[in-house]
């Protein structure tokens, strides 16, 4: 048998297995420097809550997040729906209504950062 | 036909998986609770999203906004939903690191695949444990 192997597919596997690692990577530096932030400032009121998301890199980061949280939570429900969800015009539809709720999603996030 | 194949032979097969079996007779090993916990998780998470920035949004739009915000978290209800978050965010977060060691071909093997399980549980358990007394 040849060592040269015939690989067939669409070759998106690897890529959101890849994509799914790197953006969970992203979200848990942003989280533990985020967590660690607002627990070491107190007292906390609007002033401080508002003062956080003013700074434009603050704003950048947390859209960062919200990125690789899209991506990242696309491929997982993508996941959970191929397992589950046996029916195709079902799953179709369940995986258009996902992409549909995540683009609304990072919508909203942008509206809020960017008030 | 030989002793093995006759034993095989008689023994019933499960024909389908009933939320009887499901719940009560397949005893899933840590390891297993860890990964479907992960999924139940990540699902709960997402769908939550829609609620957390619903909150962000409201506590961020006006001082009148956050003060509602600070007293709606309040609210037992409230209060408990929002450290069920707090919890699955802690285990989706540790399981998923035990996932990227595991990935690198790191704790594969079962003793350390079990140990590091527990050590998901506890470790999230003591985050939530932490976040919900800083919290509140």
């Amino acid at each position: 048998m040849s060592t040269h192997r015939i690989v067939t597919g669409a070759h998106y596997g690897l890529r959101d297995w890849l994509a799914q690692r790197i953006t969970a990577v992203i979200m848990a530096v942003y989280a533990v420097i985020v967590v660690a932030g607002l627990l070491g400032s107190t007292p906390f009121n609007y002033e401080i809550w508002l003062g956080i998301f003013s700074h434009t890199w603050m704003r950048v980061a947390t859209l960062l997040f919200v990125a690789s949280l899209a991506w990242h939570a696309w491929v997982g429900v993508r996941d959970i729906l191929m397992d589950y969800i046996k029916p195709d015009g079902l799953r179709l539809g369940l995986q258009v209504a996902t992409l549909l709720v995540i683009a609304g999603y990072v919508a909203w996030a942008i509206q809020i950062l960017w008030r | 036909m030989s002793e093995a194949a006759a034993r095989t032979a008689r023994k019933p097969r499960p024909k389908y998986l009933s939320l009887q079996a499901l719940l009560f007779e397949i005893r899933l090993p840590v390891t297993g609770w860890i990964s479907i916990l992960h999924r139940i998780s990540g699902a709960l998470l997402f769908v939550a999203l829609l609620w957390l920035l619903w909150m962000l949004d409201l506590s961020l739009a006006s001082e009148a906004g956050f003060e509602k915000i600070k007293h709606y978290a309040h609210l037992v209800p409230v209060k408990l939903s929002l450290l069920v978050l707090v919890w699955a965010s802690c285990h989706h977060f540790c399981a998923g690191i035990r996932y990227l060691f595991i990935d690198m071909d790191k704790g594969v093997d079962k003793e350390t695949a079990v140990l590091t399980s527990w050590i998901v549980f506890g470790a999230s358990f003591a985050f939530t444990a932490l976040l919900g007394w800083k919290l509140w």
